[in-house]
């Protein structure tokens, strides 16, 4: 089996330009993983199934990383206004002060490949996209590997990353007039709840918030059975 | 051109990998209307909800879309909200004729991500119980091919008094039959007795039995073979570049069985041989599946006569309430269905950050489309319960 530098060296080698980036997994397991560049991912994918008989793509899957806020200490030097013996005077003075710097979250794709032919793996590859808003596309690995059909289809649906170059790019698991991806972690359940006799608490509290916010609200009136 | 002749065609025309991220697309003949059949979700044959829109010229299927998601319930949502040792009864869900495949394969993952070793006695118990499942799915598969070919009746029910046998030793050691939660990270819930292991002897004993009786029923059966030989061909390239995994694949010809590629657990102390298919049909996957009952039976005999005494968990293991380190890990184990992984990130925390489950199943059912298209509708049946599927598994 060749390591993760031997495979990185043959395809910087091959594929120039290509960006490559061997991410560590501390974890027991050891799996690391190689992150590709969207620009040449399909490039770089076709070469890892013609080249080195990554011959099966065993799982592909998405992983959402939300936008996360950072708060630090920085020390910051600022001008004080200081009554020193009776007088006002302007005094420099170092203060340590919290910033809240917000990191940007993205949307990643993992692929987990296997040499058939070689009986190696896993190899594990995968790619980002620029944020999760409005650029979310990634080139689709489907035209290479027929097994990321419905996989990518599921992604596109839970996770809400495009795929460019898919065949046939639909949702899968939820229906075609769904409006949000259910497996982003900021994803809230729509309030279609309804009363059940229970003997949780909490749900109990949010029967009853779903029940005065359908009365507060004319238009939770048309919800109701005729003849109810 | 006939319609074998039509399928030749565009057989031969897509031998290039470039043409493998699609079906290929068949012209109606020209005469009469095309017929759209929305098959299911409540279609007997589909072993659950499940549908496929197709559409007929004549009774030739020139059009197949499977339809998912009746069943679906976010269960990887589920999984990141709960602890890791939570989410173990909910794979029983997945697959629930093989709730204990999918126990290890979860169990699997989480000893890769936390480092954790199984003792010996404990590998032992999950080689049987895993092999125990795969005679009960495999023979339950091979009684629901014949119930939908319309062999009415006789060989499920002669599955299922099997698989009943089976269910019983399951419910003697777990305390249920079909929603067992057996495994945990570092071992098993529980020890096997004595008297569990004599009469699971017992139980092993009378299976050469039953597998004779089953191929003395059906193999040389006119009608069996006259339905399934040489219908839904699967070619082994596709079958690789579309992920197919399990008896399908092995059915196709291809050697790979998890079990010889990775030697998880401890399948390298066993001798068993890994049966190939050569006419990559549907009566080839009948057979591959009846050959794996024979050799898991040789598991079975083997790992029965060899298991050692001790304890079944270590007892330093944690099981609730420990925090992976930051990582992640996929594991994978052979399924009776076929290739089943656990794909788990953690970030520290008490849940895993994400959790993944790769379903055989949905993806075994990605050439479901290529090897119907051409055939009769009335085959559409018996391809789709070669594949053999389970629905809770396909939409998690």
């Amino acid at each position: 089996m060749k390591t993760m530098e031997e495979i990185k060296a043959a395809i910087d080698a091959a594929l120039p330009g290509a960006v490559l980036e061997i991410v560590p997994n501390p974890s027991p397991s050891g799996q690391r993983s190689l992150r590709l560049a969207p620009s040449h991912a399909f490039q770089v994918a076709k070469f890892l199934r013609d080249e080195l008989s990554f011959d099966f793509l065993s799982n592909a899957t998405g992983v959402d990383w939300p936008d996360k806020e950072i708060s630090e200490k920085v020390k910051v030097a600022r001008t004080v206004t200081k009554t020193v013996d009776g007088v006002e005077q302007a005094v420099e003075e170092s203060v340590e002060e919290t910033r809240k710097r917000v990191e940007p979250g993205c949307l990643e794709a993992v692929y987990h490949l296997f040499s058939i032919a070689l009986g190696q793996g896993p190899l594990v590859i995968r790619m980002r996209t620029v944020n999760r808003t409005d650029e979310v596309e990634l080139p689709s690995l489907t035209p290479i590997w027929r097994s990321a059909d419905f996989q990518e289809r599921e992604i596109f649906d839970l996770f809400g990353i495009v795929f460019t170059g898919h065949p046939d790019l639909r949702r899968l698991l939820m229906w075609d007039g769904f409006k949000d991806h259910p497996m982003r972690r900021d994803y809230v359940e729509p309030d279609d709840f309804e009363y059940e006799p229970t003997a949780h608490d909490e749900v109990l509290a949010r029967a009853q918030a779903h029940r005065a916010a359908q009365s507060a609200s004319p238009a939770g009136q048309e919800g109701t059975v005729s003849g109810e | 051109m006939t319609s074998t002749n039509k399928v030749a065609a565009f057989e031969s025309a897509r031998n290039k990998p470039e043409d493998w991220n699609r079906p290929p697309i068949i012209e109606p003949d020209g005469e009469g209307e095309l017929l759209e059949v929305a098959m299911g979700p409540h279609h007997p044959s589909t072993h659950g909800v499940f549908r496929m829109d197709i559409a007929l010229d004549g009774e030739r299927v020139i059009r197949l879309k499977p339809v998912f998601g009746y069943l679906h319930r976010n269960h990887e949502k589920i999984g990141e909200s709960i602890s890791y040792l939570a989410s173990m009864p909910f794979t029983d869900r997945l697959d629930y004729i093989c709730s204990l495949t999918n126990n290890w394969a979860y169990a699997l993952a989480v000893e890769k991500l936390t480092g954790q070793e199984v003792p010996e006695r404990a590998q032992y118990l999950r080689v049987i119980l895993a092999e125990l499942t795969r005679i009960q799915n495999h023979a339950s598969a091979i009684g629901f091919l014949l119930q939908e070919m319309g062999a009415s009746g006789t060989p499920l029910m002669y599955a299922f008094r099997e698989r009943e046998k089976i269910l019983d030793l399951f419910e003697g050691l777990t305390g249920s039959r079909m929603m067992c939660n057996y495994m945990r990270f570092g071992g098993c819930r529980v020890d096997a007795s004595a008297a569990w292991l004599d009469e699971a002897r017992k139980v092993v004993a009378g299976l050469p039995g039953f597998v004779d009786e089953i191929d003395r029923l059906l193999c040389s059966n006119e009608i069996l073979m006259a339905r399934c030989q040489g219908v839904g061909i699967l070619r082994p390239e596709l079958a690789i570049n579309a992920g197919v995994t399990g008896p399908m694949l092995r059915a196709s010809g291809i050697n790979y069985d998890i079990r010889k590629v990775d030697h998880y657990g401890i399948y390298d102390r066993f001798q068993f041989r890994v049966p190939l298919g050569d006419h990559w049909d549907v009566y080839d996957r009948f057979m591959i599946r009846m050959l794996e009952m024979r050799e898991s039976i040789g598991i079975l005999e083997q790992a029965l006569k060899d298991i050692p005494g001790g304890p079944v968990m270590d007892p330093k293991a944690k099981i609730r309430g420990f925090r992976p380190k930051p990582g992640e890990a996929y594991g994978r184990i052979e399924a009776p269905k076929g290739e089943l992984g656990f794909y788990l990130i953690s970030d520290g925390g008490p849940n895993p950050y994400r959790y993944r489950v790769r379903p055989p199943s949905l993806i075994n059912l990605t050439v479901l489309e290529d090897m119907c298209l051409g055939q009769n509708v009335a085959d559409v049946v018996l391809i789709f319960g070669s594949v053999d599927i389970v629905l809770g598994e396909v939409d998690r």
